[in-house]
């Protein structure tokens, strides 16, 4: 399993990657793997979230978990290829299948997220 | 947590593996879809030696089930097999099981999860003419499911496998080990399940031979995952979703092995009064257009008011859509129905359908 140095991770298994003021999120090739077949991603609009607030949810075959905004900000870009191929969060979940991008209101707040040894120690990796 | 004789081999699989019913098992090897398709498609092979089995023997046997099952087993011939349940007096069902007649004595099998109580329930009822011997322990079970299982199967052994007819068993070597097969399953597909002695080195002969037999048609293992998906998509009940002490048998649409006039048996008064009251909700399909996923415990609801649970739900790997099983008033059972289910929060629309979502042979 991977989890690559340049990105934060969360306790509810979201990724980031910080790209200035933009970040873009997904869920971790554990939360992938956990999840099983991803069959959709249910994510209504692009709007304001708060630090914590479920902008949406994941449909596997057995079982759905929500989407968990890592910090405050607004989504900007929902992926458009999740539509047609919800499996590429299953082969790609730090590439093709990202989930979505925000613009975030305080670049600080981004430091309580984890690092990648930290979030491997949280699921015993 | 208990192992079946293929542990090790689910592990060098690398199978993701789940608590289940006390036993250490595989949901998935590589994916339920896949997994699902494989089974529709070709052939695909399922550890279920979690399942229970008892010997029903001596004397007294037969009355003894006839006694404690539904169905009648008076109409069963040794060799044959029957689906049925097990009830309480006060008509709900303690379990759904398979019956093999087998000459001298009959073989119950039983859900794994059930499995205590089920042996507990049937003691109370012995008399002095019966013995009851739990066997599950000493028991491997294959099942070995698809329209390509009779190709791999009869490479395997000399027993007529095409003569075998559905709900029918026969005894015999499979891969050199002394088995008993039967052409029953849990997937809707032509199949078989293999019962042998639990010795892991057996298992992984037996486990071998199957995959080396069915290579040709790329066989594959799958986990409780899509024997899950397999089974609701061609409706069958699972115990403890869709039937439990709750349900009687004629709501949950299983009048059909339940044969009120074989004569007495435990629950019969109370599902004959029931019957004569009118049964008043009946388990259906359901079927969901949107996105969405109906699963276990979200509500039915028609206009405004909460009419029912969602039993079982699955994404239908084969018809890329939300399936579900649930009880309905019988005023909304009618095939066509609109209902709506709760999908997290936000009610979906549904239609009531007859089961089997997915025809098969």
């Amino acid at each position: 399993m991977n989890f690559p140095e340049n990105l934060k991770y969360t306790e509810s298994h979201e990724w980031v990657k910080v790209d200035g003021d933009v970040v873009t999120i997904g869920i971790t090739d554990y939360a992938q793997e956990e999840l099983g077949d991803v069959v959709f991603v249910d994510i209504p609009e692009a709007r304001a979230v708060d630090a914590e607030e479920a902008f949406g949810s994941i449909e596997a075959v057995k079982t759905v978990s929500d989407l968990i905004a890592p910090v405050a900000g607004t989504i900007t870009e929902i992926n458009p290829a999740l539509e047609g191929s919800p499996e590429i969060v299953n082969s790609d979940p730090y590439g093709e299948g990202w989930m979505v991008k925000m613009t975030i209101e305080n670049a600080d707040a981004l430091s309580d997220l984890l690092d990648a040894e930290k979030y491997k120690s949280l699921i015993g990796k | 947590m208990k192992h079946t004789a293929f542990h090790d081999i689910h592990a060098r699989l690398g199978a993701k593996m789940v608590e289940f019913a006390g036993f250490h098992m595989p949901i998935q090897y590589t994916g339920i879809i896949g997994e699902h398709k494989r089974v529709r498609n070709t052939v695909g092979v399922f550890d279920v030696s979690h399942m229970g089995e008892f010997e029903v023997r001596g004397k007294g046997a037969f009355d003894f089930v006839q006694k404690m099952t539904t169905n009648d087993v008076g109409k069963l011939t040794e060799g044959a097999v029957q689906y049925s349940t097990m009830c309480y007096d006060h008509g709900g069902i303690v379990d759904d099981l398979l019956v093999y007649h087998c000459g001298e004595y009959f073989m119950l099998v039983v859900n794994a999860s059930n499995l205590d109580k089920d042996f507990a329930w049937l003691k109370e009822h012995l008399d002095g003419d019966t013995e009851l011997v739990d066997v599950s322990d000493r028991t491997s079970l294959l099942a070995v499911q698809g329209p390509k299982s009779i190709d791999t199967m009869r490479k395997l052994t000399d027993l007529d496998l095409d003569s075998l007819e559905f709900y029918h068993f026969l005894r015999g070597e499979v891969a050199g080990i002394d088995c008993l097969i039967s052409r029953t399953g849990y997937t809707g597909e032509l199949g078989y399940e293999i019962y042998f002695d639990a010795d892991p080195a057996l298992g992984e002969t037996m486990w071998n031979a199957v995959f080396e037999a069915g290579a040709e048609f790329d066989i594959e293992p799958v986990g409780l995952g899509a024997r899950d998906t397999l089974r609701l998509e061609v409706g069958f009940c699972l115990y403890g979703n869709d039937i439990d002490e709750t349900t009687n048998p004629l709501e949950a649409r299983l009048g059909w092995i339940t044969k009120l006039k074989k004569g007495d048996f435990v629950g019969r008064d109370a599902i004959a009064k029931a019957k004569e009251a009118g049964i008043t909700r009946r388990l259906m399909g359901l079927t969901v257009e949107d996105r969405a996923i109906p699963r276990h415990g979200y509500d039915i609801v028609s206009g405004g008011t909460v009419v029912g649970m969602v039993t079982s739900g699955t994404m239908s790997p084969l018809l890329e859509k939300g399936i579900a099983m649930g009880y309905v008033p019988v005023e909304l059972a009618e095939p066509g129905t609109e209902v709506e289910i709760m999908v997290r929060h936000k009610p979906v629309p549904a239609t009531v359908t007859k089961v089997p979502f997915v025809q098969k042979q």
